[in-house]
């Protein structure tokens, strides 16, 4: 079975222009919403309380809000969780005045007066306090850039800058594709979403990797074509494994996303949006930017020549040519 | 190349063995008895999330611990100042940890003298002149500081480790975390809000007497009188409790504290009282509580717990003999938690939990279902694809999954790696990416064989190309992983093990292990024919 039929020759290149100024679009909206707006925050991030509580019986928000008494105004948020039927509700308390350790003892009293003390099961308490979710917040964002960072000198060393700044550019649009996408489904953004953040950085890097790999190999190969002709070739020939290793992944995570439970889906998703942007930033993105790289690095070295290596590029590309 | 073959099956066959042996345990009950005897026993680890249980983190307020021992070079120096005749001069703790002292202009060279010869722990940051008075500034060292609150942190996890020893959990973990933190975790917990309060009791047990010459109502209208201090009543949290809020008038001199308990035991209740605990003391605790309950019969002993009355009996005579009793408004069950942090002494200074996550064994077992479901349905699909789309090259494909998948199970349960749920959705994904290389090896095979190169040379050409990739792609997924794991607390760290070990048995078993498959057909007859 093939998908791609060999032969197959599609000019991605052309597209460049209109693509990169569609992410750039993207990228800079979801950057504005991202500072303006800001995403949803769990509590790992903001602080604050949350916990899964079970019913026995069919039981509405509002019976809830009730049990709670005290607890249940302010900020507090209900909602339902784990889908039709399971009675599942998560409550999460913004900043309380009451210390954290005390909450899940008032929220159970609280509870078993509306419910009966066997109404009801806590599942999960998850508390933070607010010094704890600040330090995890940087520190998450930090993790995500110093990855992204750490790629794109990895392909520096194993290629050639270039190379390396395509990679870096198409990460940075990769993760700011999922998380506008997860702005826009509403996900709080906790700890797993810094997980699901680092593997999508260091998966979508992957298709980078394999149609670099092609790059350089044709470009030692096929003397006469131009750097454009040698990336669409390559993208080309490496089509179908970028699509089909995606895929395998994509069909896990779809098994993740729809029976892992209601921890594991935000996780999922983000991973399926990066994974499906990494094969579009891949083809659309990172080569375009190598290209582009090459012309401004033509026209500055025909103004003037400095450094062994920049020679050796040229080397190359005259030869190439 | 027949012994290269040979060899390197030979080496995947022991693997193979070896893995089994490692997961026999997790997998097989009961092991059999010969079994356990050299045989590793371990199960592989499952984390709070998945097993149920609480993990908290506690910070130590250290910072209360220096305000303590302030207080106490406070009380030393006023005494050797006493001792030795310098007169008229007053000493404050201000600004928390700062010492200040007020001397008068003709003490102030034998002031100097006795800081220097007696107080050496203590820094003097500023002199300020003026008005006959001359005003020292008085810090404690930096080493000591240092060594003050390193103190306080390993003395704090040593009695929490007390506490909860007695408390009765098994295999809890209780570690230092940076400067100040202390990371709990109980596995398995079934009552999460006891153990949190045996956990985060300060447990300063203070005796100080009553003045009852001092009007309560006035004391509280308008604050107590110098060297007096307000304290509650301890209300019982027990059903049936029948403590009160009384406001007691203390002196704020404490007369004794815990430090003096070998032993606390609790008594049943009589008729009259609950139960009470019963506090067994050292020869110096039992002397001085002679002393002290002899020198005050008649009056009012408040037996004082982290700043609350929990009783405050009139003393009918001395006591000796070494025992105390606590008598309050509490069950049996809150009576036996009071001993067990009696008993496990008191801690430096007072901790507050910055985090909580407490899962419930039902979702534990859920999530494990959960992540099963997805795992099995999950890795079908690539399966039930890479045949579909690859033939007999998918077949061996899915072949080296499957012995990915036993390689990575046994290598946590070897190195006693903890399993969560990310763990989980880890492992499902890297199913997904282990058959990559598979797709690069292949892809590559069929564009050699496109290009007209013959079967044998084409896997060669194939294996030899795609090879760099392969390697490189995984290093920046193994890199990522690491990053996530320097990040990452609990079961994210779960996540990023199993994805840096996953990477290592994938490239392990997609290249090397499909690569005997076609040299074994290379040696043993001609590769004539691929199905791919």
């Amino acid at each position: 079975m093939e998908l791609i039929k060999p032969g197959l020759n599609i000019p991605f290149t052309n597209y460049r222009h209109i693509a990169v100024a569609l992410s750039t679009i993207v990228n800079i909206v979801v950057l504005v919403l991202l500072f303006t707006k800001g995403p949803r925050l769990g509590v790992d991030f903001a602080g604050g309380t949350v916990v899964q509580v079970k019913f026995m019986q069919k039981v509405s928000v509002d019976q809830v809000r009730a049990g709670l008494g005290q607890l249940g105004t302010g900020d507090t948020v209900i909602q339902d969780f784990g889908g039709e039927g399971s009675n599942e509700f998560l409550v999460r308390l913004e900043k309380t005045s009451i210390e954290i350790g005390a909450l899940g003892e008032q929220l159970r009293a609280g509870l078993s007066k509306q419910f009966g003390p066997n109404g009801f099961e806590v599942r999960r308490i998850e508390s933070v306090g607010p010094k704890v979710g600040k330090e995890l917040r940087e520190r998450g964002a930090w993790s995500v850039i110093a990855a992204t960072i750490m790629m794109g000198v990895y392909i520096w060393f194993r290629f050639e800058l270039r190379f390396g700044i395509g990679a870096v550019i198409a990460l940075i649009h990769d993760v700011l594709v999922t998380i506008g996408a997860l702005m826009l489904g509403h996900y709080e953004f906790d700890l797993t979403i810094i997980a699901a953040l680092l593997t999508i950085v260091g998966f979508s890097v992957n298709d980078t990797v394999i149609v670099c790999d092609r790059i350089r190999e044709n470009m030692r190969k096929i003397r006469r074509e131009s750097l454009e002709a040698i990336i669409n070739m390559s993208i080309n020939e490496t089509l179908s494994r970028t699509i089909i290793t995606t895929g395998t992944a994509i069909m896990v995570l779809l098994a993740l996303f729809v029976l892992g439970g209601g921890v594991i889906r935000p996780f999922a998703f983000a991973l399926l949006v990066g994974f499906f942007s990494g094969v579009y930033s891949t083809i659309f993105i990172a080569s375009p930017v190598i290209l582009f790289w090459e012309k401004g690095a033509a026209q500055r070295r025909s103004v003037a020549e400095t450094g062994v290596r920049k020679a050796e590029v040229r080397a190359k590309r005259t030869s190439a040519k | 190349m027949r012994r290269s073959v040979m060899i390197r099956l030979a080496l995947f066959i022991i693997a193979t063995l070896v893995s089994l042996v490692y997961l026999a345990p997790t997998f097989v009950h009961p092991l059999p008895a010969w079994w356990s005897r050299f045989l590793p026993t371990d199960r592989i680890h499952l984390g709070l999330d998945l097993q149920g249980g609480s993990h908290l983190l506690l910070e130590v307020k250290v910072d209360k611990a220096i305000e303590n021992n302030v207080e106490r070079v406070k009380a030393d120096l006023t005494n050797v100042l006493r001792e030795r005749g310098i007169s008229g001069v007053t000493v404050e703790r201000v600004q928390g940890t700062q010492l200040q002292l007020k001397v008068p202009a003709a003490s102030v060279e034998r002031v100097r003298g006795l800081l220097k010869s007696d107080f050496a722990n203590l820094t003097v940051v500023n002199t300020q002149t003026g008005g006959g008075m001359t005003d020292f500034f008085l810090t404690l060292s930096k080493e000591e500081l240092r060594s003050l609150r390193d103190y306080a942190v390993d003395q704090s996890l040593e009695t929490i480790r007390n506490r909860i020893d007695q408390f009765g959990v098994s295999e809890p973990v209780i570690q230092r975390e940076g400067q100040q933190e202390i990371l709990i975790q109980l596995p398995g917990i079934q009552d999460p809000e006891r153990a949190k309060e045996i956990i985060g009791k300060t447990a300063s047990l203070e005796f100080k007497l009553v003045d009852d010459t001092v009007n309560v109502e006035d004391a509280l209208k308008n604050g107590p009188p110098p060297g007096r201090q307000i304290l509650y009543g301890y209300v019982g949290k027990g059903e049936g409790s029948v403590g009160d809020k009384t406001p007691y008038v203390l002196e704020s001199r404490t007369l004794m504290t815990g430090e003096y308990i070998t032993d606390a035991r609790v008594r049943p209740s009589s008729q009259l009282q609950g139960p009470y605990v019963e506090l067994i003391l050292n020869s110096t605790g039992a002397r001085l509580f002679e002393q002290i309950t002899g020198a005050n019969v008649k009056r009012r002993l408040a037996i004082v717990l982290d700043n609350r009355v929990y009783s405050a009996p009139v003393i009918q005579e001395r006591i000796g003999g070494g025992r105390a009793s606590i008598t309050g408004s509490f069950d049996i069950k809150e009576a036996r938690d009071l001993a067990i942090i009696l008993r496990a002494g008191a801690l430096p200074a007072p901790v507050e939990i910055i985090e909580e996550r407490t899962v419930g064994p039902s979702l534990g077992s859920d999530s494990i279902r959960q992540g099963i479901l997805s795992f099995v349905v999950g890795i079908s699909l690539v399966i039930v694809f890479m045949i579909l789309y690859y033939k007999g090259a998918g077949v061996l494909a899915n072949v080296a999954l499957i012995f990915h998948i036993l390689f990575l199970l046994a290598i946590l349960a070897a190195f006693q790696a903890v399993l969560t749920m990310p763990g989980i959705a880890g492992i499902v994904l890297i199913a997904g990416m282990a058959v990559d290389a598979n797709v690069l090896i292949n892809e590559r095979i069929r564009e050699e064989l496109r290009a007209g190169r013959a079967p044998r040379s084409a896997v060669e050409a194939g294996y030899q190309h795609a090879l760099p990739a392969i390697i490189d792609t995984n290093v920046t997924t193994f890199l990522s992983g690491v990053i996530l794991f320097q990040f990452g607390t609990g079961p994210i760290k779960g996540f990023a093990v199993t994805l840096c070990i996953g990477i290592l048995t994938t490239v392990v078993t997609a290249v090397y292990m499909t690569r005997i498959y076609y040299d074994y057909r290379m040696v043993t007859r001609k590769l004539t024919r691929l199905s791919i």
